[in-house]
């Protein structure tokens, strides 16, 4: 079939030269890959910072929101430039297998514990974390992210301080991110945990309280970090270098602790300037 | 319910002010799945008419094959593009994933059986003799071709219609080789995942009313095409 063969050229010479010409050029300044939190994403404060950064140096930043476990998936096999997460306990490795260098800490925020308005499982009249904790597992619901996420990492970390195997508790993984886990929580009038910048930006839709807040165990850190360009071919280093740098001036320090301040009268990140944990 | 009359309400609104995100987003929708249909045709109508006409041992197993792939779900062709494309992939080297010619890819992958399928199907419901007797009659190799495809046109502008459908309705593959990025990669189908997320119910709601009103329109020429008459 002579005409069919031709047609086959003809779409193999189009498909080629439809990714020829969307091929970058040399002198442009670049493009990086940052893989972050689905958090740092859904309250919207990237979408306020990137763009500054952008404009600045002409740098093209692409935004990739998973979770904190496949974002420093990613960044371990080379398939990002720079990541931006809150799981201290699962970044080590990294740290220590030299994938991830260069790490700031660039603020904090923390997590609190939600539930139902009327906290059936009387969560906010225990005495301290744990012991909210025994009481959402003996008496509510709870809903778990599920993902792999630093949410999710840290919420496994507070069942076994609690001394509380997860497993047995009537306990639901929804595998979607903090956003979506809220509405399910709410509608399902469970308890869950999360970060307060995702709550507070969904509270109005949600049907949920903030039960337990302010326990040292609750702190959640947001490290930034650079993708090793000696162990991965193709990383922009210089770039994803740059990009950290920025989140650490002091004017992104300052746009960051007044992230949103005036919707919601308190910050919802902390500024790594002002953190309690100080440096990284 | 008050919910969703509200949302109704705002999104028409958004839509009849002409908001600029809502339209830049629904064209790059268009765009992407248009492209991918397009290139689907281009490879899938010839296979089709190869895999309706001639007869070869294989022919029935890859029949089978293609009628597999038409309910691959798109989230797995987005995994295969995005293991494939992604930097420490096999063509990690192109640097294609997270922009549109990866989702275009991808969809292309999707949208290729069905093609093929439905040309395959119309090619062979036509009578086997009629290419020999337009030859006899006089037309040429691309005048048979022409006049083919003119009697098969039920069959494939249906092939059409079920392969736009299918792309421009995915998420799962343009959120995975996309990554939703604003302004770049964000198509109606994942920005409606955004805005639920984010519980903008409204936009969520505008965005879905766009999506079916723009397949509505593209099916509706192609339903009109296909059912002229023939002159």
């Amino acid at each position: 079939m002579p005409i069919a063969r031709r047609l086959l050229a003809l779409t193999a010479v189009c498909a080629l030269a439809l990714v020829a010409a969307c091929g970058g050029s040399d002198d442009d300044p670049g493009t990086i890959i940052l893989a972050t939190t689905t958090s740092t994403y859904d309250s919207g404060l990237l979408d306020e910072l990137v763009p500054r950064f952008e404009e600045r140096t002409g740098v093209t930043v692409k935004v990739i929101a998973v979770g904190t476990g496949a974002a420093l998936r990613m960044a371990g096999e080379g398939n990002a430039d720079v990541v931006l997460v809150h799981a201290p306990d699962a970044e080590a490795p990294y740290v220590a297998s030299g994938d991830l260098v260069g790490g700031r800490l660039v603020m904090t925020n923390d997590f609190v514990v939600v539930g139902p308005r009327d906290d059936p499982a009387a969560a906010a009249s225990a005495p301290d974390l744990p012991a909210a904790l025994a009481a959402i597992a003996a008496g509510g619901r709870f809903v778990s992210r599920g993902d792999d996420s630093g949410t999710h990492k840290r919420e496994l970390a507070l069942w076994a301080t609690a001394g509380i195997d997860p497993g047995a508790l009537s306990r639901e993984e929804t595998g979607q991110g903090m956003g979506a886990t809220l509405t399910i929580a709410s509608e399902r009038r469970a308890y869950t945990i999360t970060d307060r910048a995702t709550y507070l930006a969904l509270r109005e839709v949600l049907d949920l309280a903030v039960l337990v807040e302010g326990d040292a165990r609750l702190l959640n850190v947001y490290h930034a970090y650079v993708v090793n360009p000696d162990r991965h071919e193709g990383v922009v280093a210089k770039q994803a270098e740059a990009f950290v740098a920025f989140l650490l001036e002091p004017a992104t320090q300052a746009l960051i602790g007044r992230f949103r301040v005036e919707e919601f009268g308190r910050s919802l990140f902390t500024p790594a300037v002002e953190s309690p944990v100080g440096g990284g | 319910m008050e919910a969703i009359w509200d949302g109704l309400v705002e999104a028409f609104r958004l839509i009849l002010r002409g908001d600029g995100e809502l339209f830049s987003i629904a064209g790059r929708s268009l765009l992407v799945s248009g492209s991918a249909t397009a290139l689907a045709m281009l490879v899938g109508v010839p296979l089709g008419y190869l895999l309706g006409r001639a007869r070869f041992p294989a022919r029935t197993l890859i029949l089978a094959a293609v009628g597999t792939g038409m309910g691959m779900p798109p989230v797995v062709a987005g995994l295969v593009i995005w293991l494939l494309l992604v930097r420490s992939g096999p063509f990690g080297g192109f640097e294609l994933i997270y922009t549109k010619q990866a989702m275009i890819i991808a969809q292309f992958l999707i949208a290729t059986p069905l093609v093929i399928a439905f040309t395959a199907a119309s090619i062979q419901a036509l009578p086997a003799r009629l290419p020999d007797l337009l030859t006899v009659l006089g037309a040429g190799r691309l005048r048979t071709l022409w006049l083919l495809a003119r009697e098969a046109r039920l069959g494939l502008l249906a092939a059409v219609m079920a392969g736009f459908g299918a792309v421009v309705s995915e998420v799962g593959a343009s959120m995975a080789v996309g990554g939703n990025l604003v302004g770049d990669t964000r198509v109606l189908t994942t920005a409606i995942v955004t805005e639920t997320s984010r519980a903008d119910t409204e936009r969520a709601i505008a965005y879905g009313l766009v999506l079916l009103a723009m397949a509505f329109a593209i099916v509706a020429v192609l339903t009109v095409v296909q059912q002229r008459s023939p002159r």
